[in-house]
Order: C-alpha cells, then sequence, then structure tokens
C-alpha cells in the first residue's frame, strides 16, 4: 500500500525527518508514536503533500505510484486521506457543500460519475450517524464554532464519506473526552478495518490504541524509525518512557 | 453641477486613487442622482455594475433621508476599466442607511467606492459593509467618511472594509475618515487586506479539491452574505449569479 524509503525533509534549514522508511500493506494498521518535536506532524505533512514540507531525499510509492510527485488534491483522489491534528475553519463554507464538492472532484479525477445532491445526502447522513453527529452541524460552516472534539469527529465523518485506502491520521486523539474516543474509535475501526485499507494511526498516548488495535507500533525518534514491534511495545512505552524503552 | 466640473487631478481626495486617463475619457460625468427619502419611508436599491470592458462607469448618488426614513442599498461593482460609484447621504433626525457592497475586479480594472455619511441630526443610524477582491493588477478603493454635526447626538454608524488580494499585483486602498463633532456617538469602524489563507488551501486539497475550485469556493464564502438579505428575489438571484461568475473569471 505505502511504501517510504530513506525519506528526509528540511524547514527552515533544520533535518526534521532524517532518513525515515516505513512500509504499510494492505490491511494493516500502524501506529507511530513519539515524543514532542520527533517529526510525526512533519511526516503526515509531508506524504500529504503540504507546501513547504517538500522531500530533499527520499521516495514514497503509493499503490504503484510515485505519491511525491502528485499534487495534494490528486494523492486524495488516489485513496489517501490526512486526518488533520489541528482541523482548519473555513467560514461561510458548509460541511455539506464542502465535501460533496470534494468526494465529486476526486470520482471525476478517476473517471467515475459526481455524486447526486441526493445521494451525497444519504451517505453524509449513514457516515454522520455512525460517529453520532447531528446532520445540523453538517449544515454549519467546517469546522466554525465546532469544540475541539467535535472537529475530531467530523474529520471522522469526513473520513468515512470520502472512503479512502489509506488513513494517515495525525493526533485524532487530542481533544478528546473518553466517550468521544470510544466513538472515534469505533468509527476509525468500522471505515477502515477492511483487507484493502490501511491506517497509519500517529499519536502521543497509547489511549487511542485501546480501541483501534494496531498490528505494528513504531516509535518515531530524530525524524527516523527507531524501533518497531507489536502493541505491546505501546504499553512499554506508556509504563516506562520513551526514553528508557528507546535506549533499551 | 458636476457636469461643469474640471477635470479631476491626483490632489483632489476623492480620487487620489482612481484611474484618472479612464475618467477624462467620460469626462463631463452626469450630475449626481437625486435621491430623497421621505419621512418615515423606506427604500431598496439594487445597483449591479457590470459594464463591459474598457468602459467608464461614474455614478454619483445625492441623498437625503427624512426623519425615520431609511434606504438600504445592495451594490456589485465589477465592471469595466473603471467603476466608481458614491453616494453622498445626509441623515435627518432617526434616519437608517445600509450600503452592501462587493467590489470584484481582474486585469488592469480599477473599482472604486466612495460613501459620506452626514450625520446632520440625532439618533440616526448607518452602516457600510464592503468587501473587495482584486487579482491581477486590479486596483480596489473604499473611501469612506463618516461626519457627525455638534448636535447629532446619538449617532450609531459603522464602517467595515475588508479586501482580498489574489495576486502581488493588486492593490486595495482602504481610507476611512471621521470628523465627529457631538460627544455622545457610536462610530465603529475597521478595515484589513489579506490573502486566501494558505492553510485553508491545503486542508481544502488534502479533500480533493482542485486548486480553482477551492480557491473559488474561499472567494465565494469571502463576499457571502452581502446580498442574502435582498427582498427581491429575481435581484438576489442576478446579483449571486452575477458575483459567482466574476468570481470564476478569477479564481
Amino acid at each position: 500500500m505505502l511504501t517510504i524509503d530513506n525519506l528526509s525533509n528540511e524547514i527552515g534549514g533544520k533535518t526534521i525527518l532524517n532518513g525515515l522508511s516505513l512500509s504499510i500493506g494492505a490491511g494493516e494498521i500502524h501506529a507511530i508514536m513519539g515524543p514532542n518535536g520527533a517529526g510525526k506532524s512533519t511526516l503526515a505533512y509531508a506524504l500529504g503533500g503540504r507546501p513547504g514540507y517538500e522531500p530533499t531525499q527520499g521516495s514514497a510509492t503509493f499503490d504503484g505510484a510515485d505519491l511525491l510527485d502528485m499534487e495534494p488534491h490528486e494523492r486524495a483522489a488516489a485513496g489517501l486521506f490526512l486526518g488533520f491534528q489541528y482541523p482548519v475553519e473555513i467560514p461561510g463554507v458548509s460541511n455539506v457543500q464542502f465535501l460533496r464538492e470534494a468526494l465529486n472532484s476526486q470520482r471525476r479525477a478517476r473517471g467515475e460519475e459526481p455524486l447526486s445532491a441526493a445521494d451525497f445526502l444519504r451517505l453524509a447522513r449513514e457516515k454522520a450517524a455512525l460517529l453520532g453527529m447531528d446532520m445540523e452541524m453538517l449544515k454549519r460552516p467546517v469546522n466554525v464554532g465546532f469544540s475541539g472534539g467535535e472537529k475530531k469527529r467530523a474529520e471522522m465523518v469526513q473520513l468515512g464519506i470520502l472512503d479512502p485506502k489509506l488513513a494517515i491520521l495525525d493526533e485524532t486523539d487530542s481533544g478528546l473526552d473518553i466517550d468521544a474516543l470510544k466513538t472515534v474509535g469505533a468509527g476509525i475501526n468500522a471505515i477502515m478495518r477492511a483487507p484493502d485499507k490501511s491506517v497509519l494511526l500517529i499519536t502521543h498516548y497509547q489511549r487511542l490504541l485501546d480501541y483501534v488495535q494496531p498490528d505494528f507500533v513504531h516509535v518515531l525518534a530524530g525524524g527516523r524509525i527507531v524501533k518497531t514491534g507489536g502493541p505491546d511495545l505501546a504499553l512499554a512505552l506508556e509504563r516506562e518512557g520513551y526514553a528508557e524503552v528507546v535506549a533499551a | 453641477m458636476s457636469a461643469l466640473a474640471p477635470l479631476p487631478t491626483r490632489r483632489d481626495e476623492a480620487w487620489r486613487y482612481s484611474d484618472l486617463d479612464a475618467a477624462a475619457r467620460a469626462w463631463p460625468v452626469a450630475a449626481p442622482e437625486r435621491i430623497v427619502v421621505a419621512p418615515g419611508e423606506t427604500r431598496h436599491l439594487a445597483l449591479l455594475q457590470d459594464a463591459a470592458e474598457g468602459e467608464t462607469v461614474i455614478r454619483d448618488h445625492s441623498i437625503e433621508i427624512g426623519a425615520g426614513g431609511a434606504l438600504r442599498v445592495h451594490l456589485l461593482n465589477s465592471g469595466g476599466a473603471l467603476g466608481r460609484i458614491t453616494f453622498d447621504v445626509t441623515l435627518a433626525t432617526r434616519a437608517h442607511f445600509e450600503l452592501k457592497a462587493a467590489l470584484i475586479g481582474g486585469d488592469t480594472q480599477t473599482l472604486e467606492l466612495v460613501t459620506t455619511m452626514n450625520h446632520a441630526e440625532p439618533d440616526a443610524t448607518s452602516a457600510q459593509t464592503v468587501r473587495a477582491i482584486a487579482a491581477g493588477q486590479a486596483t480596489t478603493n473604499y473611501l469612506g467618511q463618516i461626519r457627525v454635526a455638534r448636535d447629532a447626538q446619538k449617532t450609531d454608524a459603522s464602517q467595515s472594509f475588508k479586501a482580498m488580494l489574489l495576486g502581488r499585483t493588486a492593490t486595495a486602498n482602504a481610507k476611512p475618515e471621521l470628523e465627529i463633532f457631538a460627544d455622545d456617538v457610536k462610530c465603529a469602524h475597521g478595515a484589513s487586506v489579506g490573502q486566501l489563507d494558505e492553510t485553508a488551501l491545503f486542508y481544502m486539497a488534502a479533500r480533493g479539491l482542485d486548486p480553482a475550485r477551492a480557491r473559488g469556493l474561499l472567494l465565494e464564502a469571502f463576499v457571502a452574505g452581502l446580498f442574502d438579505d435582498m427582498d427581491d428575489e429575481t435581484a438576489r438571484a442576478r446579483f449571486a449569479a452575477a458575483g459567482r461568475a466574476r468570481l470564476e473569471a478569477l479564481a
């Protein structure tokens, strides 16, 4: 699904990603954990194609195609979803309009027919219900006036509607209370647990991993993966801290 | 009468950012259109300026609003080489004037709006909401004056100007001017000039929107709501369609 090889980048002249390699197969859920400043969000942005985060070396292959050669909207159409740590507010544009245009833009890029307004609303209603979100909220401007938790829920509704092959979720658990965490975890499982789909969870804490059980856990430090293990690695990190585990 | 007025120069305050060559081509201009709103009367005015490329449009309005009267104006100023609309408004006691305007231009267009509010008597209210979008080498100008006479106590006047520049060669000028001789008044004004939010554009691209449509959506949102409260539904649809068409051409 995704193969990252020796990826590096610089931001403001400072090396952040430093020869990072990682391979994610279809049907797998991977978690990347790491201390502040390890390069977790930078990795997400580099894969999403955010201007300013362009790699200086290395490669990333997504479903056989050169990911780094694509524009951000082309990556989305190819099936990549980037969940934002801080979802952006867009005053004056409703969620419904935004998501319908985004989905149809993706469908056109893939040579598929656009969805009618009625079909889209049916889809949106179904996914909103899955995440326990009131349809009325989807009629409001994108993320405007949403609490931190509501923004993350809205991100997962977007995930459900856009139905990607690979979801890279950057700190989706931050700002969530325990009930919201459960709902969001169940949503990720319902939408993304499939043999032809993959997830890369980027997180500080173990707690999301109680609800979305990863197949692999990686520790990111100094811009590269320094340790890889199973779900128990996340527990060890939580118990002993990054410094202990990384040194061991 | 202004038909006999000499050609303006850069030294004329109200013309300092204008396109004087384009103005000269249409000089002398017609006398200001006089609008008198009777005491207690409420009137609406919808002005759509979408003249053909290269034309000069200069339209002056001299407005008097009687006691307790109200005038609500919606303006879309987007056509011609120079599109200049001015309002000189005198408000009697308890009168209300409201203007919602969009200036949308590209190429080398100059689109400008000049408002002068004369609060001559107490308890009158006035509000201007102006949104400007300039692409290419276009210039958008808003010159807004609020004058409050010595006995025009309890005046409530507000002015909001927000401009969006779509390129390094586009220009926006804002010149708020407040002359207040009464001491118990509310006069609020704000002006800002910005660019499309790069973070929002990336967020929209990450959801699959192609860049032109993402820019178009943000621009529509920037001017959204200006024409929502037009009572005449046909006119409202016409304004919305004309605005959208202009934005699509710029995005």
